[in-house]
């Protein structure tokens, strides 16, 4: 198949295409925004609906309404954009309905700025909104991975009737790196649960009420046992020269491609680095983790953030082992010589910036 | 024996939960004897509101949509997009559209979505306990008004209907009244309209209806009726606002 | 062959298209290739900049931090990048809109006109050409008939005529490097 050369936020709207998506609803963010501008003209070929709503709330209820309706369909914003969209992101888990939310995150808290960051870590996979409830979060590091992770994603919404993210930064949406498009076998499963019209059957409702206490609970209970299931089923991680490793790290995203930068530098001078990187942050890969974990020394963290994914690492190590950080803040990228810098210091014994 | 009156089939044979004396029973029989009329029960999508009429889908025996507070229009906008050939309505009360939804009517009724909006102006929020809302009269108590809405401090009551009306997206935008059976008519004439708009893919319509809350009111459900005329038609005049410039095709006439 | 190059002028110079056109080039050849705009305010209006990797193995970095080798077209962005570029790298200067010199001793600098060898080909708009003309000589990173072939990629066909003249400006500025 042909390859053809992408920005990573293009290719999250090629690949929404492939995957059958022909409604988007979103909201004007930079560093997100070439995703809109190039929705608008490839769905308008394809038969599409791109609509532009009056706010991120607007966007995410208008995907709640066309998700409820038995389409596939697709939001994205950029952090202070993600965070009015939590609500509706609660209601669509509530409802459990399939949507693909993608955030371009950038720099906060608050306005921030429009750098890229991995500051919304948290937000992404333990909550954002309210309720028990907990999204798939998937997180690519390269404009392939994204093409790949986007139409896996709209498969995933449809299998567990559960919105999945898509989760990048401002370094992934703006590059642009080789892309394989090829024909997807789009299977969008019978969705008899839809609002098409109530005919000849009893009326489908799309909700997130249950005023009874004891249905609120079974309905939550019924919640869990899927969220269960998708925890079990969607583990995704890569590993980087972990085999022999002595010391371990771990990052994701575009972090991940600069921590690999470094440790191909530190094994230039023989010291045994590697790196687990997680695909899935959730659901997270605790317990491949720890398996790897077993071998090493030590562990280093390296977040484009104050250090948010380093407590699942904490807590799938369970004190086992030590677990040092190195973090940048604000849009500022952690740089292959100073994360080299860190190494050498794990490697001689010492602890890094911790 | 002929039957002269009976429950129309859009509505479930559920009792309704409202207080007596409340008009949201009168509004939801209305809109369901529309849908029959029309033979659209298996073509119609509703998308009901956060407030008293929160259960609204437990009553009316279509396919619906529970939306999150205010964000009824926008839902309703995904849905009418992926359904274009149905029909899409919205029940929502002042609370829900008037204040926490004011951006989604507004762009709603801007982008001239093809759907219909039913909107209950009782001039209170109901469910919450009594509380202020943006429809609110000056002078009025409330939980949160407990000494009469204050415009200095308050502000003044939103006129939804004409407000709305001003926007070129907006087809059809009529307030109506249900406290007597004379203006009970007229109202499921406005409503009618509002839906024959849309199946003739007009554009927007939306049809304010201005009800009764005797329970937080502190009044008797007669009482209530009467302070809705005396009190709340003079703030809120009723009539058509806006009528499509191209009529939609109406059996009766509205005065 | 690992190719970590910066491109950086005024917005407005065709920086970024220059970019792209590069890492089209390395595709076709069937490299590992990534291309990343400048981030930041300054993408509206002042500078312009963009990072081109090539190489031969899986790209790690998207991100530029030490260039191997830097096109730079203003003065700003010498400023700005001069410091950055890797020990042994190489800079190569629009002379003909920057009069200030390489500071520097551990990088290799080249001085070119670009302006006026694009004018004596007939048109100022190739500058950017004949400096990237320059780079593909001392680096070979990708051949000139790559370059051509991506021109067709990225110009609609209706721009095709222009095709032959970028290829003179290309050589042109190989011509000038190889002749020191």
């Amino acid at each position: 198949m042909a390859k053809i050369l992408m920005k990573g936020n293009e290719a999250v709207g090629e690949a929404a295409v492939m995957a059958g998506c022909r409604y988007f609803f979103g909201y004007p963010i930079t560093p997100q925004s070439e995703l809109p501008h190039y929705m608008v003209k490839r769905l308008a070929e394809v038969g599409g609906v791109f609509l532009q709503a009056e706010s991120e709330i607007g966007a995410v209820n208008m995907s709640f309404g066309a998700a409820g309706s038995g389409a596939r369909v697709m939001t994205s914003s950029s952090s202070p954009g993600i965070s009015l969209k939590q609500e509706g992101i609660s209601y669509l888990a509530g409802a459990e309905l399939p949507v693909v939310i993608v955030n371009i995150m950038r720099g906060g808290p608050g306005l921030g700025n429009i750098q890229p960051t991995q500051s919304d870590y948290f937000q992404a996979t333990k909550g954002g909104g309210h309720g028990d409830y907990n999204l798939i979060v998937l997180a690519p590091a390269s404009v392939q991975e994204i093409v790949d992770l986007t139409i896996d994603a709209f498969d995933l919404a449809d299998k567990y009737r559960n919105p999945v993210m898509i989760l990048g930064d401002g370094v992934l949406g703006q590059m642009m790196e080789p892309v394989e498009i090829r024909e997807v076998q789009v299977n969008v499963p019978e969705k008899t649960w839809a609002t098409t019209g109530a005919k000849g059957r009893k009326p489908n409702l799309i909700n997130s009420l249950y005023i009874v206490a004891e249905r609120c609970e079974e309905h939550n209970l019924r919640l869990q046992a899927k969220f269960k299931q998708m925890a079990k089923d969607n583990i995704r991680y890569e590993d980087y020269l972990a085999d022999d490793a002595e010391i371990l790290l771990v990052a994701y995203g575009t972090s991940a491609r600069i921590a690999k930068g470094a440790i191909d530098r530190a094994r230039e001078q023989g010291i045994k680095v590697g790196l687990v990187r997680p695909i899935s942050l959730w659901p997270f890969p605790y317990e491949h983790l720890a398996e790897v974990a077993q071998k090493v020394k030590s562990v280093l963290v390296v977040e484009m953030s104050a250090g948010q994914m380093i407590e699942d690492v904490r807590l799938a190590l369970n004190g086992s082992k030590p677990v040092d950080f190195y973090g940048r803040l604000g849009g500022m990228l952690p740089v292959t010589s100073e994360i080299l810098r860190e190494i050498e210091k794990l490697a001689k014994g010492g602890r890094s910036n911790g | 024996m002929v039957k002269v009156f009976e429950r129309p089939k859009s509505l479930t044979e559920k009792p309704f939960h409202y207080c007596p004396g409340c008009t949201h029973g009168i509004i939801h029989r209305l809109v369901a004897e529309t849908i029959d009329e029309l033979g659209i029960r298996e073509t119609t999508i509703g998308v009901g509101p956060v407030g008293c009429s929160v259960f609204i889908y437990e009553y009316m025996d279509l396919d619906f949509h529970q939306a999150s507070h205010g964000r009824a229009p926008a839902v309703a906008t995904g849905v009418k997009r992926v359904h274009p050939d149905k029909t899409v309505f919205v029940y929502q009360g002042d609370g829900d559209l008037a204040a926490i939804g004011t951006a989604e009517i507004v762009h709603a009724a801007a982008r001239g979505e093809r759907i219909t909006v039913i909107f209950v102006n009782n001039a209170i929020y109901g469910m919450t306990g009594g509380q202020m809302a943006p429809t609110t009269l000056v002078g009025m108590e409330t939980t949160t008004s407990p000494f009469g809405r204050n415009k200095e401090t308050q502000g003044s009551p939103v006129r939804v209907s004409e407000m709305l009306s001003t926007l070129d997206g907006a087809a059809y935008v009529a307030r109506v009244s249900v406290h007597d059976p004379k203006h009970v008519i007229q109202a499921k004439k406005a409503i009618r309209k509002a839906f024959d708009n849309q199946m003739n893919g007009v554009g927007f319509s939306l049809v304010e209806v201005l009800s009764t809350c005797p329970t937080n009111w502190g009044l008797h459900p007669i009482e209530a009726t009467k302070w809705l005329a005396d009190n709340m038609i003079p703030y809120y005049p009723l009539g058509e606002f806006k009528v499509p410039t191209a009529p939609a095709k109406v059996e009766g006439e509205v005065e | 062959m690992l190719q970590e190059i910066i491109m950086a002028g005024f917005g407005g110079q065709g920086i970024m298209s220059m970019g792209q056109l590069l890492t089209y080039a390395g595709m076709l050849e069937n490299k590992h290739v990534a291309w990343i705009p400048s981030y930041g305010p300054e993408m509206r209006g002042g500078t312009a900049n963009c990072g081109v990797t090539i190489s031969d193995r899986e790209i790690s970095s998207p991100v530029v931090f030490e260039p191997t080798a830097a096109i730079i077209m203003n003065r700003p962005s010498l400023d700005k990048f001069e410091p950055a570029v890797k020990p042994g790298g190489i800079i190569l200067v629009n002379s003909s809109l920057i009069d200030k010199k390489v500071q520097r001793t551990d990088i290799k600098a080249y001085y070119i006109q670009a302006n006026e060898l694009a004018e004596e080909l007939g048109n100022s708009r190739v500058s950017g050409m004949v400096i990237l003309g320059a780079l593909l000589e001392l680096t070979k990173v990708v051949n000139f008939d790559s370059v051509e072939e991506s021109l067709k990629k990225v110009l609609p066909e209706y721009r095709y005529n222009l095709i032959p003249l970028n290829r003179k400006a290309l050589e042109k500025g190989a011509e000038v490097v190889r002749n020191g």
